[in-house]
């Protein structure tokens, strides 16, 4: 599904605020993974994120997608096969547009031509997805999205993002800016969808609880490294201490290591 | 008279329906407007001049309006300029090429010669000269404003709304930005063009200067409409553009008549247009703000029902 090889980003490189976000990572997603990814800020997770999203370019490595190399395309063109969502719950929706007009955009990747594809066929199906967010906006069609709340507009984002049916989800702490009500409903939405349409998905998020309970993967980043990757049998046993406990003592170890060098 | 400032109005509005879709629809700030509503009328009287024929002279214009509005994006794009500074260029290149356009002259007039506006009474003889010319120029209006609200209800036309809201989900939804907006300001330039060919052949001649503060006439127009009644229908935003337009001209037009009763010149009419556009965004904004603390207001008093209700279902349960 998704190859990373040897992928490492620097910021400002040359100058005095150069920074290295990403230092040779690697890492394999198959296909219907769900790999939740903690770490804490400046670890290196939005920018392993916007990396494989095509936001910016990378230093050096590759981005397999499929089998294809992507490391050079633009984000407009990789979106055809990821789907992707923001923390912001502003930025994946036309605020200025009826909830049909944001619809029929995300109905179909690629650039539109001249037809008026939106009919009452349409609007009937769009109803019925709707229906699956049970948040009532199946009644609301012709609203402009700006009227939402954050919860409903990320909602409506995650199914537009899937009506178009991608193959990985990048979900980036995408409940996060949510009251916890909206942001267990969104979460629900979430791994049923994965479910039904056989998703791959990858998902950044502070709450350790989420990253141990959903995904059967789990990666750990810290300073631009992968410093743990846990699958299938391993992470069922995890719980929050454990994982706190495996970060200290790893990040121990490299404290000790650098002590004997410098000894 | 009255007939002739809704001439006046109707020509101007498709004007003002071009800038519409670069300030409203895609939320880029065009001042090629100001170059391209000349190019129109200078690409139109030459053409009529050198006896192209009618129909051509105004598709030749409003083609050669689309090229500058492609010129614009392609700067945008290409060059990572602010939108604002692109046009600027644009319309300063443009002036220098609507004067080799009028054959170096800054202004040719269209002088016993057949135009659209000569043909219309003779169009419709049952009609008196002024009404004829009103008719005419309304079906135009009616014709443009029917095309431009079935191009917005196509896909393609959605999409470049969506851009004008959110360019981040355009690109999630893969398409390329910069060819969205290359359309969407070409249309929106081809409109200008094509008013600006219908002006020059309205009042006889061609003028390198008739573009002249054309953009922010068209803003105040825009805002004026916006006064009318809110909508999200693409059909009635291009309505109450038009309804906006006719009365700018109306308004301007009695500044110019009885004015001088407050000693106004024609000249003040540019500094009045530039307030009107001010006040109406001062408007606007307070508007804005009472709406969305009348919704917030709202959003709090339908929480607190919820609690209640929750409460409720919770004692009873109890």
């Amino acid at each position: 599904m998704l190859k990373i090889e040897q992928v490492s980003k620097v910021f400002y490189p040359g100058t005095v605020n150069e920074k290295r976000a990403l230092d040779y990572v690697n890492l394999e997603v198959s296909d219907g993974d769900f790999v939740t990814v903690v770490g804490s800020n400046g670890s290196g997770k939005s920018t392993l994120f916007n990396l494989i999203g095509g936001t910016f370019p990378v230093t050096g490595g590759k981005i397999l997608l499929n089998g294809t190399d992507v490391t050079g395309k633009p984000e407009y063109k990789r979106a055809f096969t990821i789907g992707r969502i923001f923390q912001d719950p502003t930025v994946g929706t036309a605020a200025a547009m009826s909830i049909e007009d944001n619809m029929i955009t995300a109905y179909k990747k690629g650039m539109k031509g001249l037809k008026i594809s939106l009919n009452h066929v349409k609007r009937e199906m769009f109803k019925n997805e709707l229906k699956q967010l049970s948040m009532g906006l199946e009644e609301r069609l012709k609203d402009n999205v700006g009227l939402l709340s954050g919860g409903q507009r990320q909602a409506l984002t995650l199914l537009m993002t899937v009506l178009s049916r991608p193959k990985l989800l990048l979900l980036d702490e995408h409940t996060a800016a949510l009251d916890p009500r909206n942001a267990q409903i969104v979460m629900d939405l979430t791994t049923q969808f994965i479910k039904k349409y056989q998703l791959s998905a990858l998902m950044v998020t502070h709450n350790m609880q989420h990253a141990i309970q959903y995904g059967n993967r789990l990666i750990m980043m810290d300073e631009g490294n992968i410093i743990l990757d846990l699958k299938e049998e391993e992470k069922k046993n995890l719980t929050v201490p454990k994982l706190v406990e495996m970060f200290k003592s790893i990040k121990n170890k490299e404290y000790s290591s650098d002590e004997d060098l410098l000894s | 008279m009255i007939e002739g400032i809704f001439v006046d109005g109707l020509i101007f509005s498709i004007m003002v329906l071009g800038v519409l879709i670069t300030y409203r629809i895609l939320d880029f700030p065009d001042l090629t407007t100001d170059g391209s509503f000349a190019t129109g009328a200078a690409v139109a009287t030459i053409s009529i001049v050198n006896g192209l024929g009618l129909f051509p002279a105004i598709l030749l214009a409003t083609l050669a309006g689309a090229a500058a509005g492609i010129v614009t994006a392609t700067i945008h794009n290409h060059l990572k300029v602010p939108g604002l500074l692109a046009g600027i260029l644009t319309m300063t290149m443009l002036y220098s090429v609507n004067i080799r356009i009028l054959g170096g002259r800054a202004n040719v007039p269209l002088l016993r010669i057949e135009t659209l506006y000569s043909r219309m009474p003779e169009q419709f003889s049952f009609l008196s000269e002024p009404w004829a010319l009103l008719v005419g120029t309304l079906i135009i209006v009616i014709i443009v404003k029917l095309i431009l609200d079935l191009f917005f209800r196509t896909d393609l036309g959605i999409s470049i709304g969506a851009l004008g809201s959110n360019e981040q989900m355009i690109v999630s939804m893969g398409i390329n930005p910069r060819v969205l907006k290359v359309i969407g300001i070409a249309v929106s330039n081809g409109l200008i063009a094509l008013s600006g060919g219908l002006l020059a052949q309205y009042q006889g001649f061609a003028d390198a200067n008739l573009g002249v503060g054309m953009v922010v006439q068209g803003l105040a127009a825009i805002m004026i409409g916006e006064f009318l009644f809110n909508t999200n229908k693409i059909f009635l935003i291009s309505l109450r553009v038009i309804f906006g337009a006719i009365i700018y001209k109306g308004l301007m037009f009695f500044g110019r008549y009885y004015g001088y009763y407050i000693n106004l010149t024609p000249s003040d009419l540019k500094l009045l247009t530039g307030i009107l556009v001010i006040v109406s965004l001062v408007i606007a904004k307070t508007r804005n703000a009472a709406s969305s603390a009348d919704a917030r207001k709202k959003a709090i008093k339908k929480n607190l029902a919820l609690r209640e209700h929750e409460e409720k279902k919770e004692i009873e349960h109890a």
